[in-house]
């Protein structure tokens, strides 16, 4: 004990510089870990956290009871699945062409265009999605729809369209940042490789598949496991401001972290919320062992710890 | 790449430019729709819908934004005050939890490593971490509470620890502490002078973070006049469309007489090009330094 008070007495000033950070950490991250406790409280608000009684499992009985918790655990997982596999082919089939680029102009233009949705908020994005979607005077029913010779729809209102309507906008925010990713690492790659390869003949599309690909597989391999370890998490802008939060459409949209959120806001059903949160948190947290188990052993230097 | 390297065949590459060109306008033309959309005369609107090339162009959306203008003026200087503010005290405490770290005469850094990767595993949920904020910190309706959530990101952490572990030589910490300055004097007159990629890259990480964060309002904030750029953005969407959806409302009274004298479609593609300007502005220089932000984190370390 004394040791470690003494070293710390040594590190003094490192650990004064590391104060304000850690205080953060722990007003923002930590203390509400405890907090957890409130998925098995009937929380009222003159009792507080503390104060309200116990509730055991109830709130969780009142959630896997409901068909919600079935709908908001297979969109969270379908959705990411579909993310997950999107983001790593036509990540690396974009960055794959645009390494062809031979004019650093076009190159540069090219990237710097599919980049810039990535720098836009979500309140952003849903305008623009809006501007599209809008039944009365979006582009689609306007101008692209009659133009094909089809009925116009009313796009906020029929769930079975938007699983199409969020991948879509999904990967048209977030594919410049993973083709910029594997570019990035494309880059990297040894020239030895492909100038080995070409003497022995070998044309483009065979270096494309037997080295580039191999080659990036553990960078491809480490994206796509820090995804999977997210599975359970989703980006909340992306789902509760593109669809608007319309009721109508919640059997497709709905995920557990726009729940949790109505279920606070909306409902103030603080027992049920807390339960849907840690719930996501427990699963989310084995998720992230899991995921980390297998960088760990795959590739040492990239996992988390 | 290689020099050897003759490249596609013009076939090939041809199309590859085709699609590039095309993707290209995918990623454009929204934004193109909606800013042509909030120059567009709302009569035209009403009876064409949105179009790339309107008819009738007319500045009304814009000036009953301005008209307006304090609502909007508000929301630019809360959402100024928090980017500039956020921005550069995350910096400070960010970079100096990344120097400790960094550190290897450090004996408690792979605890405070710790201490910061666990956040990343585990979170207590929305619910608790909005009691503690609302209830027990009581900083509803205040501004810190746009700033105070967002100070530390783990992964920001990790970029600048990488980075200083990478590029920092002992040595240079060794001399300065041989010459007696002290760990804040060596941080700021050795490490950050050197540091200046990386406190580049994550300062714009945090300004757009800052910047585009409507959460925040939207859970924290009711007091008008705190609003954020944002959220005020998202209100002006979520109230026309209530407005709309009631008929009643919009048959009678208040509300009718707004919604007739406004030029509700415009208004709302207006607003979201005062929303983007500035980032639309300083893309080029942002985007610059995200990619060698996003390359210096892609090396292991």
């Amino acid at each position: 004990m004394r040791m470690i008070l003494r070293d710390l007495w040594r590190n003094k000033v490192l650990l004064a510089m590391m104060a304000p950070a850690l205080l953060i950490l722990l007003v923002n991250n930590y203390i509400p870990m405890f907090g957890v406790i409130l998925a098995f409280k009937n929380y009222d608000y003159a009792g507080g956290i503390l104060g309200s009684p116990w509730a055991g499992f109830s709130n969780f009985k009142f959630l896997f009871s409901s068909t919600d918790a079935w709908i908001i655990t297979r969109n969270t997982v379908l959705y990411n699945v579909a993310f997950i596999i999107i983001n790593l082919v036509l990540g690396v089939t974009f960055a794959i062409l645009l390494n062809e680029i031979r004019s650093k102009f076009l190159s540069k233009l090219y990237q710097s265009a599919m980049f810039l949705p990535y720098f836009l908020s979500f309140v952003v994005v849903a305008y623009l999605a809006y501007s599209f979607l809008s039944p009365e005077l979006g582009v689609l029913n306007k101008f692209i729809l009659p133009w094909l010779g089809l009925e116009p729809r009313a796009w906020y209102t029929e769930a079975e369209y938007w699983p199409y309507i969020l991948v879509l906008v999904n990967t048209w925010k977030g594919i410049g940042y993973f083709s910029i990713i594997y570019l990035a690492a494309i880059i990297g790659l040894d020239t030895e490789y492909y100038e080995a390869a070409k003497m022995d003949g070998a044309n483009k599309w065979q270096q494309i598949v037997k080295i580039t690909v191999p080659l990036l597989m553990p960078v491809m391999v480490i994206m796509t496991l820090l995804q999977i370890g997210k599975i359970f998490y989703s980006e909340f802008g992306l789902f509760y401001q593109t669809p608007r939060d319309v009721g109508m459409i919640y059997s497709t949209t709905n995920v557990i972290d726009t729940y949790v959120y109505r279920a606070l806001m909306n409902l103030g059903d603080i027992g049920m919320a807390s339960a849907a949160g840690l719930y996501q948190s427990v699963v989310g947290f084995v998720l992230i062992l899991i995921a980390n188990q297998i960088v760990r052993k795959y590739d040492k230097d990239s996992s988390l710890f | 790449m290689n020099k050897l390297d003759r490249g596609l065949h013009p076939a090939v590459r041809f199309l590859v430019h085709v699609f590039f060109i095309l993707y290209v306008a995918a990623c454009i033309i929204p934004l193109i729709l909606v800013f042509m959309v909030s120059l567009t005369e709302e009569k035209t609107l009403i009876a064409n819908g949105y179009s790339l090339f309107p008819s009738q162009l007319s500045f009304d959306a814009y000036s009953y934004l301005f008209a307006d203008f304090d609502g909007v003026v508000r929301a630019y200087g809360v959402t100024v005050f928090v980017t500039v503010v956020g921005t550069i005290v995350s910096l400070w405490f960010t970079s100096m939890f990344a120097y400790g770290l960094s550190r290897k005469s450090f004996q408690y850094r792979g605890f405070f490593a710790f201490v910061l990767l666990f956040t990343m595993l585990f979170n207590g949920g929305l619910v608790p971490w909005y009691i503690l904020y609302s209830s027990v910190l009581n900083l509803t309706d205040t501004i810190w509470i746009l700033i105070i959530p967002l100070l530390i990101v783990p992964f920001h952490v990790i970029l600048m620890r990488t980075f200083f572990t990478l590029s920092v030589p002992d040595a240079i910490i060794e001399s300065a502490k041989i010459d007696g300055a002290g760990e804040f004097r060596t941080f700021f007159a050795m490490i950050i002078p050197i540091s200046l990629p990386v406190f580049a890259t994550i300062g714009l990480f945090n300004t757009l973070l800052y910047w585009n964060d409507w959460f925040l309002s939207m859970v924290f904030i009711t007091d008008e006049r705190l609003v954020s750029l944002q959220y005020l953005m998202y209100k002006v969407m979520a109230n026309i469309q209530y407005l709309q959806s009631n008929s009643e409302l919009t048959a009678s009274g208040q509300a009718g007489t707004i919604l007739r004298d406004m030029p509700n479609e415009s208004i709302r593609m207006a607003m979201v090009i005062l929303g983007m300007g500035p980032i639309l502005v300083a893309y080029p220089f942002f985007q610059k330094y995200f990619v060698k932000g996003l390359t210096v984190g892609a090396i292991k370390g």
